[in-house]
């Protein structure tokens, strides 16, 4: 599925959950994949005693990578030309996210259409953990 | 990482699985090859893995050496810096092309700016730039990367 130009409009806004209270058994996951094993996420007694943390809590790119499933699900696979965010706040165990995504502007480039989306994740107390911005390519 | 980084389909179905993507584009290649992707290709937050390949990669445990998570006491370090150590502040990506099972990495590392600002619930914030470009085996930028990296005086208050 690729998102057309001529089926969206600007301010037009998608949302959609990107993870359902949170385990830390996906955190452990998370850092298995990436390599980042850094024990504030994983080891809750280090996490508690020594971070000075209430919980271990999920990786910045855990909560990037989760908010890039709404946009790729949106834009479709491998249109994708830029893609940042800021860590706003941190993610728990037990978080549920949803990622909202804004259609900020439509444009077009040689005949190649592109999208600029406003991108926001934030917990189950509408508290924003991600906020950013994307660009894809899309089909007229 | 002046290492190579090379892509591969596994990684990149557990690399999905991890960040809760079940699309099929990440680990079927029969389908992979019905799409305009024309294969399996990585998520756009992949090259996060590529600390795997960083030899000296200081958050992982290295065989034979301490390591400062919890074993027998809360840290297998007597020395413990202050505050949370470093955290990730920002990243952006700008793809040139998608990553592809069989692709072969390196890259080239640059610092960026470094600032510092107060915050109320942290203290006094550290940010250091880290710009990172990856190329592929014909030496082609695939992907750049910049990151933002912060050293908080304290946790960050809940």
């Amino acid at each position: 599925m690729t998102l057309k130009a001529s089926d969206i409009s600007e301010g037009q806004e998608f949302s959609e959950v990107v993870a359902e209270n949170l385990t830390r058994t996906q955190i452990v996951q998370y850092a298995g994949s990436s390599g980042d094993y850094n024990p504030i996420h994983t080891d809750e007694v280090y996490t508690k005693e020594i971070a000075g943390y209430p919980s271990v809590f999920a990786h910045g790119m855990l909560s990037m990578g989760a908010t890039g499933v709404a946009i790729t699900n949106l834009v479709g696979d491998g249109r994708l030309t830029k893609y940042g965010v800021r860590f706003v706040n941190q993610v728990w165990p037990g978080d549920t996210l949803t990622t909202t995504l804004s259609v900020e502007s439509i444009s077009e480039e040689d005949g190649q259409f592109f999208v600029d989306l406003v991108v926001s994740t934030s917990n189950q107390d509408g508290r924003e953990v991600v906020r950013g911005a994307a660009t894809a390519r899309i089909d007229p | 990482m002046s290492e190579q980084f090379p892509v591969e389909a596994g990684h990149i179905m557990l690399f999905a699985r991890s960040i809760g993507d079940k699309n099929q584009i990440y680990y079927d290649s029969d389908y992979a090859s019905t799409t305009e992707a024309q294969g399996v290709i990585a998520p756009p937050t992949f090259v996060a893995a590529s600390s795997q390949f960083d030899e000296g990669y200081s958050l992982r445990p290295k065989i034979g050496e301490p390591w400062f998570g919890s074993g027998k006491t809360a840290t297998g370090v007597e020395k413990q810096e202050g505050g949370s150590g470093g955290l990730h502040a920002e990243q952006h990506y700008e793809y040139h092309r998608h990553l592809r099972p069989g692709d072969v990495l390196h890259s080239v590392v640059r610092e960026g700016e470094k600032w510092e600002r107060e915050s109320k619930r942290a203290g006094k914030l550290k940010f250091s730039e880290t710009i990172t470009e990856y190329y592929d085996q014909n030496n082609e930028l695939v992907i750049t990367a910049r990151s933002v990296g912060v050293v908080t005086e304290r946790p960050i208050d809940q």
